[in-house]
């Protein structure tokens, strides 16, 4: 007779503690609608990107010359591309490379940026006066140029093109990200728990991992999230300039190269949709980012 | 610059029977100026704060020593300097008779396991990001102390409960306690690695009055029971009293007067002492309305560009001519009563 009680009230308490879903997704879009959306966004890249296989019957990266410049219709729902393939098929498995590429390129290069910033906040004088003005030459150069110029630098070092568009992309945030977490990680430095763990006789790499990286993560969070964007649009670029990710694997900015610009009048839908696509993963990623600062950060929370 | 001879070890007087005579800590001459510094590429030492000037003293092993004045006069920057978190511009630090500027890393790392502090601020001083165990248990994992893992979390469980917290609390993160709970943890973190001589720096400052008394007391136990020898830094001079066996007043980086803690507070010889000691309101409002106010004249001056001579001699009641020159040493006025001022 005890047993159903006993689940009767577990289950209880669990209701208590955790609101369902469906209430915190209504409290996230009615405190930040955009923040709803962009992650709404995310979502459904995510979900095109892992379950690819499952939502197309088109193969993107096979050659159909009897289907070439197919209108959006009942068989393609967005059309076909001047080699016969499945528009909607390849803006579906473009959300794959899209995804790997921004997110593993956001991720080590925010990452290096958080351990450099932090080092160089803990460290400081002469270091941090060095790193710094090494930062601000990388920093003079608009991140495209730069992803250009590693391009061609690592281009006939680096067999695999994904491999090559990440480490151009990685190494251009770097410096963007080293240079916010360090003015979070010179407040730190400040702190008496610093003190204390010096005190204690830890060594440097346990204070500045163990003791200052946990506590700038909100900046970091920010940071990755926005470079999710900027990685997408990046790579979007290079693959345009034909310099990024190659024939004939799906990706978006290849899709807008090439027969795309050849028959922008004649089949605008070439163009058209792979850009949407773009642009609206990149406005994802954007408003979700900026709604996650407003959350992590107090001082901008509830104005 | 001043001379300050390093006040003699006196003959224990009145100091409570645990003092021992051999210093654990001593202090030579030591200075520690900040540069303040103009330019980004070439730059350039346009003036020094001179946070501590010159001070010696010597801390017996079990004895409390005190370290008082007001802010900004270098008693908190001189703890920075014994616990190596400044590196002194001059001056030598003997802890057990070794030069502690002189050793390499490792020998440090075992100083540190020696030589622990407790920080004013209880909000500040534990990292938010750990849980209370963690905090308590770090230390002795890294200097591998403690390396089975059932046997520190007993470790911490049982330094949480001495110092007067419930073991449960080691899943806590400090948020979730209350400002004497913190400077509690605080304690328990500097008494993990079984220290000889903690500095305790203003720990009472940021509490409560009621929450003072019970960190004072754990503090007074925990010195009984381990043995420790603290240095005790304050502007609370009614907290010395209560918990010092000597006490050093300081003004703008110089120690002005040093004495057993009886004598300095009955029968205060330096003006500086003497204001300060009046400053301190009786806990009686008819005594107090009563009593007649000693104000001091004037501010603290700048330890950028200190008075010359003696710093005291602008506010004091007793300068005359030769203060503005002289440099007054401290000197032995009566067994174990020093005092920095040629007027007296």
């Amino acid at each position: 007779m005890a047993a159903p009680d006993i689940q009767i009230d577990s289950r209880l308490e669990d209701l208590a503690e955790r609101p369902p879903l469906g209430v915190i997704a209504a409290d996230l879009v009615r405190r930040q609608p955009l923040g709803a959306a962009g992650l709404f966004i995310v979502l459904v890249m995510i979900f095109m990107a892992v379950f690819a296989d499952f939502l197309t019957s088109y193969d993107p990266e096979l050659n159909a010359f009897e289907d070439m410049h197919i209108a959006p219709g009942a068989e393609h729902y967005l059309g076909t591309d001047q080699f016969g393939r499945d528009i909607l098929s390849r803006i579906i498995y473009g959300a794959q490379t899209a995804l790997i590429i921004g997110f593993v390129a956001a991720f080590i290069g925010a990452t290096l940026g958080l351990v450099l910033g932090v080092s160089s906040a803990y460290f400081g004088g002469r270091f941090d006066l060095i790193f710094q003005r090494v930062m601000d030459v990388f920093m003079a150069f608009p991140l495209i140029i730069l992803a250009l110029a590693l391009v061609a630098i690592f281009g006939q070092k680096v067999e695999n093109d994904v491999l090559l568009v990440i480490i151009a992309i990685t190494i251009p945030f770097v410096p963007n990200c080293a240079r916010v977490v360090r003015s979070s990680a010179l407040a730190i430095r400040e702190m008496p728990y610093i003190d204390a763990a010096r005190a204690l006789g830890y060594s440097h790499a346990r204070i500045i991992l163990c003791h200052m990286v946990p506590n700038v993560m909100a900046p970091y969070l920010i940071m990755v999230t926005a470079f999710v964007g900027q990685a997408i649009l990046l790579e979007a670029s290079l693959s345009y300039l034909g310099l990024g990710v190659q024939e004939p694997t799906a990706a978006w900015g290849l899709m807008l190269q090439g027969g795309a610009e050849e028959y922008a009048e004649s089949a605008p839908w070439i163009a058209v949709f792979p850009g949407l696509a773009i642009t609206f993963a990149v406005f994802g990623f954007n408003l979700f980012g900026d709604a996650l600062r407003d959350v992590l950060d107090p001082k901008l929370r509830r104005r | 610059m001043s001379v300050v001879s390093a006040p003699e070890r006196t003959e224990a007087v009145t100091v409570s029977s645990v003092v021992g005579n051999e210093p654990i800590l001593e202090v030579k001459g030591l200075k520690m100026y900040f540069p303040i510094s103009e330019g980004v590429v070439f730059t350039r030492k346009v003036a020094e704060v001179k946070a501590v000037d010159g001070i010696s003293f010597h801390i017996r092993k079990g004895e409390t020593f005190g370290l008082v004045g007001e802010s900004g006069c270098g008693k908190t920057t001189t703890g920075r300097c014994i616990l190596q978190l400044e590196q002194a511009t001059e001056g030598q630090i003997f802890f057990d008779g070794v030069n502690i500027a002189e050793l390499d890393r490792r020998e440090l790392s075992a100083l540190r396991q020696k030589i622990q502090v407790i920080f004013q601020d209880p909000y500040s001083s534990l990292n938010p990001r750990m849980k209370i165990g963690e905090i308590i248990g770090e230390p002795m994992r890294v200097h591998g102390i403690e390396p089975d893992a059932d046997k520190r979390h007993a470790r911490v469980a049982e330094l949480l409960s001495i110092c007067g917290l419930d073991p449960k609390f080691a899943d806590r993160y400090p948020h979730e306690m209350s400002g004497g709970q913190r400077q509690r943890v605080g304690i328990g973190r500097a008494l993990a690695l079984n220290p000889e001589f903690i500095i305790c720096d203003e720990p009472v400052s940021a509490l409560d009055v009621s929450i003072q008394a019970q960190v004072i007391n754990l503090l007074e136990d925990l010195r009984d029971e381990f043995g420790l020898t603290y240095l005790f830094i304050a502007h609370d001079l009614s907290v010395v009293r209560h918990l010092c066996h000597r006490v050093a007043v300081m003004y703008l980086g110089k120690i002005v007067e040093l004495a057993e803690c009886d004598e300095l507070y009955d029968n205060p010889i330096h003006p500086y002492t003497q204001a300060l000691l009046a400053a301190v309101p009786v806990p009686d409002p008819e005594i107090e309305s009563k009593r007649e106010h000693k104000v001091m004249k004037g501010e603290v001056p700048s330890p950028i560009n200190p008075p010359s001579g003696c710093v005291f001699h602008p506010r004091c009641p007793l300068a005359v001519e030769g203060c503005r020159s002289v440099v007054p040493e401290l000197r032995e006025i009566k067994p174990g009563h020093w005092v920095a001022c040629t007027e007296v």
